[in-house]
């Protein structure tokens, strides 16, 4: 199949970007969208010109280093899907696909479709964690979770920390983000000693960096791991709760 | 964490450094001022976003509560001159006579006012710190996924609804602009009004925003309050639709069938 590409290119962080014109007239259907990428970037190589950077990793959609907006959709028009899965078969023969970086004052972009998403970073840094050494793993049921919550944790954990959720969004939000890293802790017994300091500080982080949630639901549309806006409703019961909460008196809920 | 906001960023270097050079020395997104928690907590509450919102969402529902009252109220229009004038009246003296006249009134007009002014300059705030967090916008055409009309378009009812209010408080408490207007006399007033053509139009138009943007809002609140529960999503799907075209159908009634003449 033939495809005609349209993607941003911008040699450095403080350069002024554009967009450039470029046609793979070879691409298999079969391929991965970073596949075609790699097609793209040797051909650019071959001719003697600058391969077109992107950040990728795994390839198998649990690392979250791959982030193109394709189409206008972050990592493109499938659902639940990376751009290292998304395949070339869901485009026609011909198409026109143009790429851009995430797009975000927090998220620089760094050369062509690499942006620095170290922000999300000092979010975890201010609170994603569990202070305690928490050992091995204990024995089975010796701390009893409810199945249900087990589940939702583990849904929260599978972030994978993309940023699809800030660059869908209207208002460069990271509330998606920023809640499922606080649910899958919160979520569990171990987490709750720290629940409402860990809340607190991680979304105050947020708040410097990021925009506001207005609950459009772009987030979760374009969330590879199709992570459910009811953490969000979570994250801001808690933060609130937190204002008004006497910790001293704070115990395992 | 390493990085302070007194750090440079690239966005600060040099003039005529080329690519490869900003690249090498590049140091991070500029970074923003920390949060300040210093101060008296309902100030630092109110510099939180998350909590920003939590009190749109409260005043919102209050405003809700009101539009839905009010037009219960207005509704008795098409009962006749007598009950409408009476309800009226019943507002007037509402407290009595524990309370003076218009004390009820007057400190549920404070109220409103007060939802109002939270409402908007939490919404005006919410706006400029979205605007920043993505300076630089997509230079090729988003596709939305989830974003409907209403949730898009709530900057813009929001600001057709304000001018509404001043215009109909203008029009109908103050009778700014209508000669046969008299204290009082609520029917003839609502009446002579709505006959003139581009008021009514105008009514019709502005009570389509509102209905857009309670669509909106109404399911908006419970993710901003934290209300989220497999029985309460029902509520706030259907409720939504339900709330919106109550409000849509109620509202827009009474001027649309006074200015046709199919009423009175
Ligand atoms: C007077 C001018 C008004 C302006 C400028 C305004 C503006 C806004 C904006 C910008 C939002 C946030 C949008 C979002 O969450 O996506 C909002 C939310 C909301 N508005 Fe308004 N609005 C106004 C009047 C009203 C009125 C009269 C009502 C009620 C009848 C109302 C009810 C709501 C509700 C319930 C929300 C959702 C709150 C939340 O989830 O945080 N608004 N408004
Ligand atoms: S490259 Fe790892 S998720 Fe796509």
């Amino acid at each position: 199949m033939q495809v005609n590409l349209k993607i941003w290119r911008q040699s450095g962080p403080d350069s002024p970007g554009a967009f450039h014109n470029y046609e793979v007239p070879n691409a298999s259907p079969d391929m991965s969208f970073l596949e075609l990428m790699d097609v793209l970037n040797e051909d650019l190589q071959t001719k003697g010109e600058e391969p077109i950077a992107f950040d990728h990793d795994c390839r198998e959609g649990i690392c979250g280093s791959c982030a193109m907006m394709i189409n206008g959709r972050a990592h493109g028009p499938e659902t639940g899907t990376t751009t290292c899965q998304l395949h070339m078969r869901k485009f026609a023969d011909g198409a026109h696909i143009t790429v851009e970086p995430w797009r975000a004052g927090a998220f620089p972009v760094i050369r062509d479709l690499c942006v620095d998403r170290s922000a999300f970073d000092r979010i975890i840094e201010s609170g994603g964690y569990i202070t305690a050494p928490t050992g091995t793993a204990p024995d089975a049921n010796l701390i009893l979770v409810p199945k249900e919550v087990a589940d939702s944790a583990m849904d929260a954990a599978a972030c994978i920390g993309c940023g699809a959720c800030v660059a869908a969004c209207p208002n460069s939000a990271a509330q998606l983000f920023t809640a499922a890293k606080l649910s899958h802790l919160n979520l569990l017994p171990q987490g709750q000693p720290e629940r409402y300091k860990r809340t607190v500080s991680m979304v105050n982080e947020m708040e410097r960096w990021f925009g506001s949630c207005t609950n459009h639901g772009e987030c979760s549309a374009a969330c590879p791991k199709e992570i459910s806006l009811d953490f969000i409703a979570m994250m801001n019961r808690d933060y609130v709760k937190a204002q008004f909460k006497q910790r001293r008196f704070a115990s395992q809920t | 964490m390493t990085k302070t906001h007194q750090e440079i960023s690239t966005a600060n270097q040099k003039e005529g450094a080329d690519a490869a050079e900003s690249l090498a020395h590049y140091t991070g997104a500029p970074v923003p001022p920390p949060a300040r928690t210093d101060g008296p907590w309902l100030i630092v509450f109110w510099r939180s976003d998350i909590a920003k919102k939590w009190l749109m969402a409260l005043s919102g529902l209050a405003l809700i509560g009101f539009v839905i009252a009010h037009m219960i109220g207005n509704l008795k229009l098409f009962i006749g001159k007598a009950d409408i004038n009476e309800y009226a009246e019943w507002l007037r003296t509402l407290g009595h006579p524990v309370l003076p006249d218009q004390v009820v009134l007057w400190i549920m007009r404070v109220g409103l006012l007060a939802a109002v002014v939270v409402h908007i300059s939490a919404a005006a705030s919410l706006t400029i710190t979205n605007r920043k967090a993505r300076p630089v916008r997509y230079q090729s055409r988003r596709d939305y996924a989830a974003a409907n009309f209403a949730s898009r378009t709530m900057r813009w009812t929001g600001i057709i609804v304000l001018l509404f209010i001043i215009y109909h408080l203008l029009d109908l408490t103050w009778g700014v602009g209508n000669s046969s207007w008299r204290s009082g006399e609520v029917y003839d007033n609502i009446i002579t009004s709505f006959q003139r053509w581009p008021v009514a139009i105008f009514y019709i138009i502005a009570n389509m925003a509102l209905a857009f943007h309670i669509f909106h809002g109404f399911s908006s609140m419970f993710a901003s309050l934290g209300w989220s529960n497999p029985r309460l999503s029902v509520l706030r799907k259907n409720g939504a639709i339900g709330i919106a075209a109550i409000i849509l159908i109620g509202n827009v009634s009474m001027p649309l069938l006074v200015v046709t003449g199919v009423y009175p």
